[in-house]
């Protein structure tokens, strides 16, 4: 019988089940005690480091991820993953991770941690004041109602509806200096 | 041929007959792409791989290519001649599908005639005047054929002209491939012109980034068009891009050029929005041309009508004044906003999940032009040397007026959202976990952004407040003060599918039949009007977030596991542009009358009886080339042909330049030594930028390096470098150099040595290998090394510099790609 890891999966918390009745399943129960993704939940999502977006399942268990695995039925990878998609815990859960927005003064040797509402609002402040300052509503006599004083350097990371909203957001503000390196 | 996307899909390798894979890496770049290519071989396809490098993809090849970076022009040239003198291409293809039989002005020169040079060419400005590039047109206006490709003006006799240049003797004197490896690669590739034959390219960034990096693109379509091998299974020109949505970003509008889908942003010249229509809506009188692009009215007022909704009339131009203006020829390209933010013309900068300072070329420029800033917002999930570069090497922080922000995003684990892979399939991730403690996915940090300048501009105003007042925001529920509290994604998802906003009736029909609703999802970008009756922002996109039925369907996130035919098409798994069709100019997959070249790997078919296609989606609904009401099957061409005569900014051919630092103090194929449209930003000591210094054939610098990427690290290392595992496998700087050279310079594996440029200097450890060889260029030896970029100061500690540093500022025109695959070098040891 040929078997989807997923049924087995499944088979095997079936057998847990079972063996809980009171039903000997011997080594089949044993080694279904030590699947730990047993009874997690399984949310599919696409690597993002190379283009090719291979498949992924990740189990969490009380909001936390505790395997991740290649998708077997996304026809693309049928469950393989290369080094870096095999090692995405470590970028999920990385104590190097940010975990406070920080601020840097003119001339200052250090970061210093903030709060995240001052820190949008004191952008947003920038933003408007260098918008307000470097705004043309000509250039050489025509019509251009840009700011040529902000650039936006990215995302090609963004998803899709992220870029959407994004270029959107920034189109908005008059930035033309709006770029990625997606043009390579 | 008309679209900026691989033509076929990862899939579809497998159905190869001849892989030729150029500059490209896939067993370490994208890995499991590299086993639909390994399945080809399973099924006894040859893999050829060109590469200056010997590296894990040609250890799998059959042949293996060496040949000196920034050379593929003549490579492939080569190639080009090969199959013009020895008959190869696929004639019937060629006549009816391509622009080879068209004829062109007979006042085109070309640079046989005008020693590397076509005609045109005004060296002040270095461009070209494209006036002679033209084709000649009968009475009716379309352009004048001989299909018996005879016609010393036409397209086909042309090419035979520019590329009898190209023998292999000249060739291999350019590359330094040994004249029997080139004729051993163009007889095992041109094999594939024939009907029954498919043959792929797969290239990257080993391709585009280059100064001539148009051109080599240019030079594998021709191949592909004289092959026979667009639109075919097993074909096709497909390019691997760089990172997880680097197709699904430029598609949504990232680059400065275009709008969500392709649609140009608008110019300050063109005043209204029927000046831009007129613009950039292509017209042609070729009845057999379907020219997709006729229909851009439609969807940039889609567009506009997405963005403004109800403020967006046609009394107002639809708003189309509120899309800030470029200048004409104004780059706002990221190397170029360098360039700016160098003079100070830009004051703010966003560094949105990007780490210029790493990976930008000529990163020492960068880092110099960002301490220039007033402020800087930097978002990522760790600190990176974009971030921190007031406290980087060679910095004074006490002298760095710019404010930094950096703010702590989420990774793509804890969002949710589609992505669109290299074969443009796109699918649905869903969020996994919430957001890791204190960080913000992207989309909110936008969300807060918009509304808190907004809310600045209600309630002080400033200058020129409409387009960020009047935009539309509905992206989930509002508070009493306005903001939405949390984005729901799938609202943006709906809005880029677009919508009715009327009844839509097809009005041809007695009654007229009702195609939608008020209010509900669009069904594709078909429906799509120009009166502002629908929106849509990005119509490529319609059809991917539609409803049917009433029932509402994420296309994206669809797993059919169903193959018809086995030829790895999997039409119900996630959706692809446009239209869900998989495989790009299919239609030239079958010969004008609708049957496949090949049977048995035909993608699509036409039956005549029922007067229809079967297969993929086709690229266009009319029917076959030869019926009556038959079309053309490059539908975004105005012409509808794939075009072999194709100009660019350097020219309507490929022509071979040497990078802007060579070996070679002239170029072997003409007097014209480097792209002759691309700017030059230095011009001597005194003028420019010193950062844009550059050297070529100085003996200073006789190294020719490329940069290249690995398995474990990825892109500016920022995310790879901070995790154990990977950085275990891959955790120093290195720099790839022959036994050759190493015996030379007396270096051994292991040790650190001195890689210098004229930009900059900066260790590495030197790994020996055999997988590089030394050239013979033009009769001299010439070393090549390869450094991979993925490095940086911030961490970790003795883990080495960015490769980028040392690479030049010169870029390619037009695409302003920069020239990070090819410049010049010195190693040595470290003094004692």
């Amino acid at each position: 019988m040929k078997l989807s890891r997923r049924d087995f999966l499944k088979l095997s918390g079936g057998a847990l089940a079972l063996s809980i009745l009171g039903i000997d399943l011997g080594c089949i129960s044993a080694y279904a005690h030590g699947l730990r993704t047993v009874s997690a939940k399984e949310t599919i999502s696409h690597c993002r480091y190379c283009s090719v977006c291979c498949g992924l399942i990740l189990h969490t268990s009380k909001g936390r991820v505790i395997n991740i695995e290649g998708d077997p039925e996304n026809p693309i990878n049928r469950g393989a993953l290369c080094a870096k998609g095999a090692g995405l815990i470590q970028l999920l859960y990385n104590p190097l991770r940010l975990t406070t927005p920080k601020y840097r003064a003119p001339g200052a040797a250090e970061w210093k941690d903030v709060e995240w509402n001052w820190a949008l609002d004191e952008i947003a402040r920038r933003v408007k004041t260098t918008r307000d300052r470097t705004f043309k509503l000509r250039s050489k006599e025509l019509v251009v109602n840009r700011t040529d004083g902000i650039f936006c350097n990215g995302s090609l990371t963004l998803g899709n509806e992220e870029t959407v909203m994004h270029l959107k957001l920034m189109y908005a503000l008059g930035l033309v200096y709006f770029d990625d390196k997606s043009r390579m | 041929m008309g679209r900026g996307a691989a033509s076929n899909h990862i899939l579809d390798f497998k159905n190869a007959d001849v892989l030729l894979i150029i500059g490209n890496n896939p067993a370490e770049n994208h890995p499991i792409a590299m086993k639909w290519a390994m399945k080809a071989k399973e099924k006894g396809a040859k893999l050829i791989v060109a590469d200056p490098r010997f590296t894990r993809t040609a250890a799998v090849a059959d042949i293996y290519v060496p040949f000196r970076s920034g050379t593929d022009i003549a490579l492939i040239g080569g190639m080009i001649n090969y199959i013009l003198e020895n008959k190869l291409y696929f004639k019937e293809y060629v006549v009816h599908y391509t622009n080879a039989a068209f004829l062109v002005n007979p006042e085109f020169k070309g640079p046989s005639e005008l020693d590397g040079l076509f005609s045109g060419y005004d060296k002040d400005t270095r461009k070209y005047d494209r006036a002679t590039w033209s084709f000649q047109e009968d009475e009716k206006g379309v352009a004048k054929k001989d299909p018996s490709l005879q016609d010393p003006h036409c397209v086909f006799q042309l090419l035979r002209k520019h590329f009898s240049r190209y023998t292999m003797k000249k060739v291999s004197g350019i590359t330094g491939t040994p004249e029997e490896k080139l004729e051993e690669v163009y007889r095992t590739f041109a094999a594939t012109g024939k009907p029954d034959k498919a043959g792929t390219v797969i290239y990257s960034m080993g391709s585009t980034q280059h100064s001539v990096g148009g051109g080599n693109i240019m030079s594998y379509a021709i191949v592909q068009l004289l092959l026979g091998n667009m639109g075919i299974a097993g074909g096709g020109l497909n390019a691997m891009r760089g990172e997880g949505n680097a197709q699904g970003s430029p598609d949504n509008g990232i680059l400065y050029e275009y709008l969500p889908g392709y649609i140009p942003t608008p110019t300050a010249s063109l005043a209204d929005l029927e000046t831009y229509i007129k613009k950039h809506t292509p017209l042609t009188k070729d009845p057999k041309s379907i020219n997709w692009w006729i229909n851009r009215d439609k969807y940039i007022v889609s567009y506009l009508k997405s963005i403004y909704g109800d403020k967006a009339t046609k009394d107002n131009d639809f708003g189309y004044a509120w899309l800030p203006k470029r200048d004409e020829g104004q780059d706002c390209s990221d190397h170029m906003a360098f360039d700016e933010m160098s003079k100070g013309t830009i004051e703010g900068c966003f560094a949105w999940a990007m780490n210029p300072a790493v990976s930008r070329a000529n990163s020492g420029k960068v880092r110099k032009a960002l301490s220039k800033l007033k402020w800087l917002v930097s978002v990522d999930l760790f600190d990176n040397e974009t971030a921190s570069f007031w406290r980087g090497p060679g910095m004074k922080p006490e002298e760095i007026k710019t404010e930094v922000f950096l703010l702590p995003a989420s990774s793509f684990l804890e969002k949710e959202g589609s992505t669109t892979n290299t074969g443009r399939w796109v699918q649905w991730n869903y969020q996994v976990v919430e957001p890791v403690g204190g960080t913000k996915p992207d989309y909110e940090i936008t969300n807060e952004l918009y509304f808190r300048v907004k809310r600045l501009y209600e309630t002080e105003g400033g200058v020129f407040p409409e387009p960020i007042l009047n935009l539309t925001w509905n992206y989930g529920e509002k508070d009493p003060s306005g903001k939405i509290s949390k984005i729901d994604i799938h609202a943006v998802a709906k809005e880029i599918n677009g919508y009715y906003l009327e009844d839509l009736y097809d009005k041809m029909k007695t009654p007229p039949k009702l195609l939608g609703k008020k209010g509900e999802l669009l069904a594709d970008f078909t429906h799509l009007q120009a009166d502002g009756t629908t929106s849509s922002a990005n119509w490529l996109y319609s059809q991917y977030y539609t409803q049917r039925d009433g029932k509402i369907i994420n296309m994206a996130a669809r797993r059919g596991q169903a193959d018809p035919e086995g030829r790895g098409l999997f039409p119900g798994w996630g959706w692809s542009w446009p239209l869900n069709r998989r495989i790009l100019y299919n239609r030239a997959s079958v010969d004008p009358e609708g049957n496949p070249w090949d049977l048995e790997r035909a993608v699509i078919k036409w039956d005549s009886v029922a007067k229809k296609w079967a297969g993929d989606v086709p690229d266009g609904s009319s029917p076959p080339f030869a019926d009556e009401k038959g079309r053309l099957p490059f539908i975004m061409m105005a012409d509808g042909v794939g075009h072999i005569f194709a100009p660019i900014a350097e020219g309507p051919f490929p022509e071979h330049y040497e990078p802007l630092e060579s070996p070679l103090p002239e170029n072997p194929m003409s007097g014209q030594r480097i792209n002759p449209a691309s700017k030059l930003h230095y011009r001597g000591e005194t003028e420019f930028l010193p950062e844009n210094i550059f050297r070529s054939a100085d003996p200073n610098f006789p190294i020719v390096a490329t940069i290249f990427r690995t398995l474990e690290q990825f892109q500016s290392g920022s995310m790879t470098r901070r995790q154990p595992w990977l950085l275990e496998c891959s955790p120093q700087m290195f720099v790839e150099i022959s036994r050759e050279l190493a015996k030379e310079k007396g270096i051994r594996n292991g040790e650190k040595v001195i890689v210098s440029s004229p930009r900059a200097r900066l260790w590495a450890i030197a790994m020996v290998t055999s997988r590089l060889k030394p050239f013979v260029i033009e009769g001299s030896t010439v070393h090549q090394v390869g450094l991979p970029m993925h490095y940086g100061w911030l961490y970790p500690d003795n883990g080495g510099e960015s490769a980028n540093l040392l690479g030049p500022w010169f870029f390619a025109p037009d695409v302003t790609a920069p020239e990070t695959k090819a410049f010049m070098v010195n190693i040595s040891k470290v003094p004692d």
